[in-house]
């Protein structure tokens, strides 16, 4: 579908009534004198739609299987009695389909007068929207009359003595439930049409709905008849989407009204990718819709995209440019063109002072690939050094370098659709629930048809067990013990003789793989020696290994529990030779998959973030690919790295590091040991933050430039599956530049010739210089929705999944994985191991969720601590507890729960005053430095409130935080 | 809704029957009738429990409980008086039979007497239309009421 920049219209999907039927053969048949040609086991509602005729529905949805209960959809079928309905009548060969008559009028009339005599707020009052799904049928069939009433004895009388919403007597008027910050429940309007309750099943895999009662009695409720608020509702939004009245709808669509126009455009927040139409009323996001041609998520949504998106209009976004001399200084705000040219000044006398690489920059996961391109852009052509890095340092990095070794490419195997064809599912170090729900929703879904499930983290998480999921095997490891567990898993595949001998003569060598094999057999990785020392049952090893092994297509998903450790790179190569062992890569269902934490956190790697690599991880010591820049670019390109986020913080420390740009990330909440973070942006003389809010770092930073958000820009956003997805302008910048402007600006402001007009021009540099996005355009990105790199010549459509016939390196290569002990550790001082991740309704430091109303759910960081811990320490839920590492301590408050095992504690890193990277330690990846978030030996005990470094952070952060009053203009 | 906090020993109780039942194929139905063979009721408290160990999610159960009218949320009296209110019972006059009896007994529909001693409920069908209109007693049928047989029930109960 082709989508204009400025998009005047609402855009209008299509309902079919039925999903899609996959089937081979065609049939044909007739609805009313037209032949239709559609797949077996197509319903006749989707057939007659397909053929362009839309049967009244109110039960049927296109993203739910038929129901068959509203008896709306009727249709007359030559040679059968009766009127069955549409919805749930497979088309037949030749069959002849009437779905208009006077006796099927008369049904359809009369049913939808029994539902207005029941609905009674709804009709022709124009209550609510006025323009529900039940609005529009209730006009079509041509309803005028409504004999019965409207004293609809469930919906609006409260009887005498029944307390309303009562066990199964409930036939009466229930109150509506505003509990949910987004969305309203109005059981008035609700006809029980069960689509609500079906999304939450089947699309979502929560059941957080029911119908309660049976008959006249039958009423939606959510949980055993609970607040939405109270029940096990995650908020994901399919339920509202569904809904074909009133009954549940946006509180944003109740008090502004329907948006008016509206944009295909891809959510800023996890590495799943959603595409969503940001519907538009005036310059106001009314709602975000997900769009079901998005290839990710297939009109699904998350809590995060669906709704959380108030913090592009929240009254902390910083719109103007700042500036100040030191960072005790308060804030004065100046304009754009003032606060470049200091910039530049400062960028340019630093240069001269301290040398050519005293200055460098860091790219941002959450901004499009063009903005990260013209990123590392400027401090390549502009800086003239490589000092240039991107939060992927902290999270993916190990995929990137492990994948690379193994298989040849950074990223992930597979595309996402690819999960309705696996088999065994192997998740690592990774909670989709939480992370990457809508993902986990598609998961889930396989998972109830059968598929099996195999978890190892040390924690009992939502995959572990929930509603409808138990995984076959949890390995509950210690924290640091992956590589010694895969490797385990690896010995019982060798040992046993459940490799895939043909698949590894073909396609790795054979050699490598004998070598590896020999290793991987030694005792010391035997499940019964890596039992001990990781604390598992060395049976659910073995029983893990054979399934995965044996058990059809297996595919690994893994997360920043895999690779924020000592050993992350590692571990990814065990990952990687366990799926060449097994066979188990190049075809549907199969794969090994990172679960990408941020938006771009694929792009910005994709786009030569990297200090070590240009666009497309092509080593920046290779004189051809210089030369491809040098060419265009018009300078000498530095053929060495350039330092990592980690090492310009310590030449800051040192003194030879004083400036750098900062774009879309929060180095000093996200980054490992807080303190000498700290410690090393305050040694610069110029640290540039360009952001939409005044984040941690800003509180050292001597420039603010206002940032623009995914509403506010064109661009491109690469999700986990390596998917390029469009982000489309649906609001003006509020700060003026959208954020590759700016970058623009500074560019210029430094002496560049830099001269886009649009997003797209960017896009096609990026094409014209990396191989692996040759073919992509915005043009082809408009025509076909989204294209997965590699994308070129070979492949004019992308790739959906990779190394089909061969490896992209040649031969997949085995690689041993010895398990070193990571040098943290627990002794007397500090017993416990500490643990980080994420939860459902927050999203990385927080800065966006955190100023919208999801903190109804997550107000707070709290410490995961097992009961025998917490009693051995007197600690009660709730209580106040203080976390001590070797690097330094926090405050927060205890949750006592045997989700986390004896030994371990589990805390989130949303809130800042919590300040959790105060406790982690600076040891990293010994390939790429992605910090060891996930292992810190801590102690906890008893506490009365904030620690020291809490208190005088705050008050640092209030200080550095004040805004000058603007002088009265003369 | 009131909750009350389901005690540790019901709780256990309640467990040890999901446990013993769970393998069955559908097992919901058989441990809710555990329960309450048990309990007298199934108490709303204890939903959560069954949930986790079915790994269903709270809301399913519940949808299930409240389907079924035989499953009640509180105990009943020491007796369970059910009127037929279907249509074969309706057209032989039931509605006068269920406004004797809530008369004699001084309660309605899906009430308990103060003393406990008796619940009556609406009922449709018991299968006994041939002896229009019919009543079940504490599980025993019986048919062809009229007013010698209402006294009788209403003496029987009260005792």
């Amino acid at each position: 579908m082709n989508i204009k920049a400025d998009f005047p219209t609402l855009i209008e999907e299509l309902d079919y009534g039925t999903p899609e039927s996959k089937a081979q053969k065609q049939v044909t048949l007739i609805v009313d004198g037209r032949s239709i040609s559609v797949p077996e086991g197509t319903s006749i509602m989707r057939a007659a739609m397909e053929g362009g005729v839309e049967i009244p529905k109110l039960c049927a949805t296109d993203m739910l299987d038929s129901f068959g209960s509203c008896r709306v959809c009727l249709v007359e079928i030559e040679g059968r009695g009766g009127t069955p309905a549409s919805c749930t009548t497979p088309v037949g060969e030749g069959m002849v389909v009437r779905t208009q008559s006077e006796r099927l009028d008369a049904i359809r009339r009369g049913v939808m007068e029994l539902y207005v005599s029941d609905h009674p707020t709804g009709w022709n009052e124009k209550a609510g929207t006025g323009a529900s799904e039940f609005d529009v049928v209730a006009k079509s069939v041509g309803l005028t009359e409504n004999r019965f009433g409207i004293e609809g004895r469930n919906h609006v009388k409260q009887e005498n003595g029944v307390a309303p919403g009562h066990g199964s007597l409930a036939v009466d008027y229930i109150a509506r439930d505003e509990s949910n910050p987004y969305f309203t429940y109005d059981p008035a309007q609700c006809i029980v049409c069960s689509r609500c309750v079906r999304a939450c099943e089947e699309v979502q895999g929560t059941f957080a709905l029911t119908i309660e009662g049976r008959g006249f009695e039958s009423r939606m409720v959510a949980g055993m008849h609970e607040d939405f608020i109270a029940s096990e509702c995650v908020s994901c939004g399919a339920c509202v989407q569904a809904c074909p009245t009133d009954a549940l709808r946006e509180k944003t669509v109740l008090e502004k009204g329907m948006p008016e126009r509206s944009a295909v455009t891809t959510c800023a927040y996890c590495g799943v990718g959603c595409s969503f139409k940001a519907e538009v009323k005036g310059d106001e996001v009314i709602r975000m819709m997900p769009y079901k041609d998005g290839k990710a998520n297939h009109g699904h949504s998350c809590v995060k995209g669906r709704f959380a998106y108030g913090y592009a209009t929240h009254k902390d976004r910083i719109l103007s440019p700042m500036i100040r001399e030191k960072v005790s200084d308060p804030w004065r705000e100046v304009s754009w063109e003032e606060a470049i040219a200091y910039t530049a000044k400062e960028f340019r006398r630093i240069q001269y002072q301290y040398g050519r690489t005293s200055i460098g920059g860091i790219t941002s996961s959450r901004c499009t690939n063009e903005e990260t391109y013209l990123v590392q852009k400027l401090v390549r052509q502009g800086f003239r050094n490589n000092n240039v890095d991107t939060c992927a340092r902290v999270c993916h990095s190990p995929t990137g370098y492990g994948l690379g070794q193994t298989y040849g490419t950074s990223a992930g195997t597979q595309d996402f659709d690819s999960v309705e064809f696996t088999d065994v599912a192997v998740i690592i170090g990774a909670n989709p629930v939480s992370a990457h729900p809508v993902f986990a929703s598609r998961l889930k879904k396989r998972l109830r048809q059968g598929a099996k499930l195999i978890v190892l983290d040390p924690r009992r998480t939502e995959m572990v067990k929930s509603a409808h999921v138990e995984a076959n095997y949890h390995l509950p490891l210690k924290p640091g013990t992956n590589v010694a567990v895969l490797t385990s898993l690896a010995h019982v595949i060798v040992t046993e003789g459940l490799f895939d001998e043909a698949f590894i003569r073909e396609r790795c060598d054979w050699t490598e793989f004998q070598d590896w094999a020999s290793f991987v057999a030694l005792p010391e990785n035997s499940p019964e020696t890596v039992g001990k020392l990781s604390g598992v049952d060395p049976e659910l090893i073995r029983g893990a290994a054979r399934l995965y092994a044996k058990g059809g297509n297996g595919a690994i998903y893994y997360g920043l529990g895999v690779t924020e450790h000592s050993q992350g790179s590692t571990t990814v190569m065990a990952i990687a030779n366990l799926a060449m062992a097994t066979g188990n890569i190049g075809r549907p269902g199969v794969g090994v998959n990172p679960l990408r934490g941020q938006n771009n956190v694929q792009g910005s790697c994709d786009m030569g973030s990297f200090p070590h690599e240009l666009p497309g991880y092509r080593h920046i010591s290779g004189e051809a690919v210089r030369d491809i820049y040098e060419t265009l670019w018009g300078v000498k390109l530095d053929d060495e790295p350039g330092l990592r986020i980690p090492n310009m913080l310590d030449a800051a420390v040192d003194g030879s590091f004083k400036g750098i740009y900062i774009q879309g990330e929060d180095i000093l909440q996200s980054d490992p040991d807080t303190k000498h973070v700290a410690a090393g942006l305050a040694a610069m003389e110029c640290v540039v933050v360009h952001d939409l809010f005044l984040n941690e770092t800003a509180n050292y930073a001597h420039v603010f430039l206002p940032g623009s958000t995914f509403l506010e820009k064109d661009g491109t956003f690469t999700n986990a599956e390596r998917r390029i997805n469009m982000v489309r302008k649906v609001l003006e910048p509020k700060a003026r530049y959208a954020d590759w402007e700016a970058t623009q600006e500074l560019a210029r402001a430094i002496g560049l010739d830099w001269n886009y007009q649009h997003p797209s021009e960017i896009m096609d540099e990026i094409a014209k210089t990396t191989p692996s996005f040759a073919g992509v355009s915005f043009d082809l990105l408009d025509r076909v929705g989204s294209v997965q790199w590699p994308c070129n010549e070979k492949a004019p459509l992308g790739t959906p999944i990779m190394h089909i016939d061969s490896f992209v390196r040649g031969k997949g290569k085995f690689i041993r994985t010895e398990y070193v002990a990571t040098d943290e550790r627990t002794g007397p001082r500090f017993p416990l191991l500490l643990t980080t991740g994420r939860i459902l309704s927050q999203y990385n430091v927080g800065a966006q969720t955190r100023r919208t109303e999801n903190v109804m759910w997550h107000s707070e960081d709290r410490l995961e601590i097992h009961p025998h811990d917490a009693e051995n320490r007197g600690l009660r839920d709730g209580d106040w507890v203080r976390l001590t590492s070797r690097s330094g301590e926090t405050t927060l408050r205890a949750l006592i729960t045997d989700r986390v095992s004896p030994g371990v504690v589990y805390t989130t890193f949303h809130h800042p005053d919590t300040q959790a990277n105060v406790i982690t330690t600076d040891f990293s990846d010994w390939a790429t430095n992605c910090p060891e978030y996930k292992v810190t030996a801590v102690q906890v005990g008893a506490s009365n409130g904030p620690s020291d470094w809490q208190r005088d952070y705050d008050e640092q952060a209030r200080n550095s935080r004040r805004i000058a009053p603007l002088q009265a203009a003369e | 809704m009131t909750m009350q906090p389901a005690s540790t020993e019901i709780a256990s109780r309640i467990a040890a029957i999901v446990q013993e039942l769970k393998d069955l194929e559908g097992p919901l139905l058989p441990i809710l009738h555990g329960i309450q063979e048990e309990f007298g009721h199934v108490p709303h408290d204890v939903l959560p429990v069954i949930a986790d160990g079915l790994n269903l999610s709270r809301a399913e159960v519940h949808g299930v409980v409240t389907f079924y009218h035989d499953f009640r949320a509180k105990p009943a009296g020491r007796h369970v008086l059910k009127l037929c209110q279907a249509e074969a019972c309706q057209s032989m006059g039931s509605d006068a039979v269920a406004a004797k009896i809530k008369q004699l007994l001084g309660i309605g529909f899906h009430e308990t007497t103060r003393d406990g001693s008796v619940t009556l409920e609406p009922v449709y069908c018991l299968g006994l239309c041939a002896c229009s209109p019919s009543a079940m007693l504490d599980g025993e049928v019986i048919g062809r009421l009229d007013d010698e047989k209402i006294e009788e029930i209403v003496a029987e109960v009260r005792s």
